[in-house]
């Protein structure tokens, strides 16, 4: 057995009150149980389906195929040179990340129930480790839109690291309203059965699969606070050098921000009533 | 905080909200909420199982020390708050009200298991349960052959758990926390699973660990596991703490006052948890030969033993039974109410109403001393509706009982008149 260390921490306990910030010290502690928690979301997802992991990339490839057929030869929508599936796949890929993000972490709290009512964890590393968990996915769902990139000889340029910007505001999109929404799931369950339609409106407003220019410029404005439109005009540019995204993304990111601190600031308050109402 | 101390708690003090949310509508979507779990219906307990209560205090005011190396027991009966000042220390829960501090890292086994995925193997859930119960990587990969070693589950070791039985589960769940090695250890009730030789194994390794000088605060049913694990222990009653002392006088303590000495308790609507319903016991007690309650009956009598409850709904597969235990906790008998044919026929399923079930313990059964009486009522693999290993308490005095003339305590829980013959064989 190993020796009792001379100094331990002292921990303090006393009613929580007010409003607490995050304690990073604590969190970098806790990282092994990040990932732990990742790799077991990761394992138990494709744990008992022959072909395993292959299908975080078969589901982008069968989306690709079904939405050109539907959207492309069907209702003829027009992308100019890029050819469809890759058009659609380009925006696909950071969407379903996103969608992917917001779900699992909205339901993660009450998913891990068991783990809030005996145990004590810094409990924002549930929400966090299912959103690390929809970003495995997306690494290797990205190796289909190189090869398809390749297929359609569209050039692969050093350009296509500016895609990590808008991973990233696309995580942290997720991330603001899955924490607001995670927490309110506690007690709200009504939360969970509101999720599906969100993210289903939510890709309505953002040209996944159809171009940005076919949207109204009356509406230009409000439509570019969404940040996803940001996410995939950016990618669209990052890959193909098209239109940069519109200026607006900066106002869109000001807005994350504002609900990512603000989320986490609840999820802090909310946090200490988990194990009693979950 | 003295450099030996390693908890302190000051006045702590837990209330839990009930119904509240429910009756109430300060914002539109509460409002929302409330119609909408009235049309579900399912994931809101009932607002009338608590009538004219919107809060209980699990806690109330507690306070004491415990030094860094010592083993304290915690005893109470269900619901005295064991679980949540456990729960509190383990920071699962804040308190309401107080202070408190602890000296280190705090390993709870509040529940063993917590954490398991039953779809990953028992090699991948040790790193994962390692990880939750607050173990880095490194101690686990250390500590790895130890921890399969002490479950015995070692050829197993890469199926899925979700194959495991329950045994091998429990066993290789025990033998991660058990190797989590925390400057205090707050273990609740863990020694209830398993069969005797593990259970004696996992005795085993808590009394290593209190010896190694680590703090260990230890809540059991289990009288003879608290007297043998603890040097001191506090006794819970309602929330507060009724008395602390040596662990011998606590449960004697305990066994003498913290239950019903009239020889009939009567449960309270607040003693009974929600998840009880449609069951709810109302009363048991324990009559002499002469159907009178009382709490300390002869050997040599017939003693009865009754219980009242009352169904709120028509139940099927309904057994309502009773455990007799020792004060050493060691169990004496399991019995339940439909154990015979004919009453099991007879009783299918049983009408919403009030019922009493009584059963007689033949004369000459008991041994003198003290036994603690528990009762059950489950619908066999379906549900456990409700559950009190230490629903009561009584005495049997054996005045008069063969073999008296020799006025020596006999060992045993039962003290049977046997068929004695005495053959002289020359």
């Amino acid at each position: 057995m190993s020796a009792v260390p001379t100094t331990p921490d002292i921990v303090i306990l006393k009613p929580a009150k007010g409003w607490l910030s995050i304690d990073l010290k604590e969190l970098w502690r806790y990282r092994e149980l990040i990932f732990f928690l990742t790799w077991r979301d990761i394992k138990v997802r494709y744990k008992q389906a022959a072909l395993g992991i292959t299908w975080a990339v078969i589901q982008p490839v069968l989306t690709a195929v079904v939405t050109t057929f539907v959207f492309s030869r069907g209702l003829n929508v027009q992308t100019g040179d890029i050819p469809y599936p890759l058009f659609m796949l380009s925006a696909y890929l950071p969407w379903h990340l996103f969608q992917n993000s917001l779900t699992r972490s909205s339901g993660s709290l009450v998913q891990n129930a068991n783990l809030l009512t005996k145990i004590y964890f810094p409990r924002v590393i549930i929400p966090l480790a299912s959103v690390m968990a929809a970003m495995v996915d997306f690494l290797i769902s990205l190796l289909i839109l190189v090869v398809v990139m390749v297929a359609y000889k569209v050039p692969v340029t050093l350009h296509i690291f500016w895609i990590i910007p808008f991973t990233f505001l696309a995580i942290l999109s997720a991330l603001a309203v899955g924490l607001w929404f995670s927490a309110l799931n506690v007690r709200y369950r009504d939360v969970q059965q509101m999720v599906p339609f969100i993210a289903q409106i939510w890709l309505y407003m953002t040209p996944v699969l159809y171009p940005i220019t076919i949207t109204s410029p009356v509406w230009k404005f409000v439509y570019n606070l969404n940040p996803m439109v940001g996410v995939v005009t950016g990618f669209r540019w990052a890959l193909f050098g098209k239109t940069p995204p519109d200026a607006t993304i900066f106002v869109s990111v000001g807005a994350v921000l504002l609900l990512f601190v603000t989320g986490l600031f609840f999820f802090r308050r909310m946090e200490k009533t988990f194990a009693d109402v979950v | 905080m003295e450099k030996d101390t390693s908890i302190i708690v000051q006045g702590i003090s837990k209330r839990y909200n009930i119904g509240v949310t429910q009756e109430r509508a300060d914002t539109l979507r509460d409002l929302i909420t409330q119609s909408t779990s009235k049309v579900g219906g399912f994931f809101r307990r009932k607002p009338e199982a608590r009538v004219g209560l919107d809060y209980i205090w699990a806690l109330r005011d507690v306070s004491f020390e415990v030094k860094q190396g010592q083993a304290l027991g915690i005893i109470g009966r269900n619901g005295a708050g064991k679980s949540t000042l456990l729960k509190v220390l383990a920071r699962v829960t804040d308190p309401t009200g107080g202070y408190g501090e602890l000296r280190g890292r705090v390993g709870s086994l509040l529940e063993v298991g917590t954490g398991f995925h039953p779809e990953l193997s028992g090699r991948e859930n040790i790193f994962l349960n390692g990880a939750i119960l607050g173990m880095h990587r490194k101690e686990i990969e250390a500590r790895y052959d130890e921890i399969v070693e002490f479950s015995e589950v070692g050829q197993f070791i890469d199926t899925p758990v979700k194959r495991y039985s329950s045994g091998m589960y429990l066993r290789l769940a025990f033998a991660v926390a058990a190797h989590l090695e925390p400057e205090i250890l707050v273990v609740d009730e863990v020694l209830a699973v398993g069969d005797a030789d593990f259970q004696r194994k996992c005795l085993g390794k808590m009394g290593d660990v209190a010896n190694a000088g680590r703090t260990v605060l230890f809540v059991s049913h289990n009288m003879s596991a608290i007297q043998r694990l603890t040097q001191e222990s506090i006794v819970l009653d309602k929330g507060s703490v009724l008395m602390r002392g040596p662990s011998a006088e606590a449960v004697d303590y305990y066994l003498n006052r913290g239950l019903s000495k009239m020889g009939e308790r009567f449960w309270e609507p607040d003693e009974v948890p929600v998840t009880a319903a449609p069951f709810r016991p109302l009363a048991i007690r324990i009559l002499d030969k002469n159907g009178v309650v009382s709490d300390s009956v002869r050997s040599v009598d017939p003693i009865t033993l009754e219980i009242d409850y009352e169904l709120s709904e028509d139940l099927t597969g309904l057994r309502v039974g009773y455990y007799l235990f020792t004060t050493r906790g060691e169990p004496v008998f399991t019995s339940f109410d439909t154990d015979s044919t004919e009453l099991f026929d007879q009783f299918p399923a049983r009408a919403k109403g009030t019922y009493s079930s009584r059963c007689v313990i033949p004369a000459n059964t008991l041994n003198e001393g003290r036994f603690v009486l528990g009762m059950n009522a489950s619908s066999y693999r379906i549900k456990r509706y409700f559950q009190d290993d230490q629903a009561l308490s009584f005495s049997v005095d054996a005045s008069g009982a063969p073999g008296t003339h020799w006025p020596e305590a006999r060992p045993g829980a039962v003290r049977l008149v046997l068929d004695w013959t005495i053959e002289k064989r020359d």
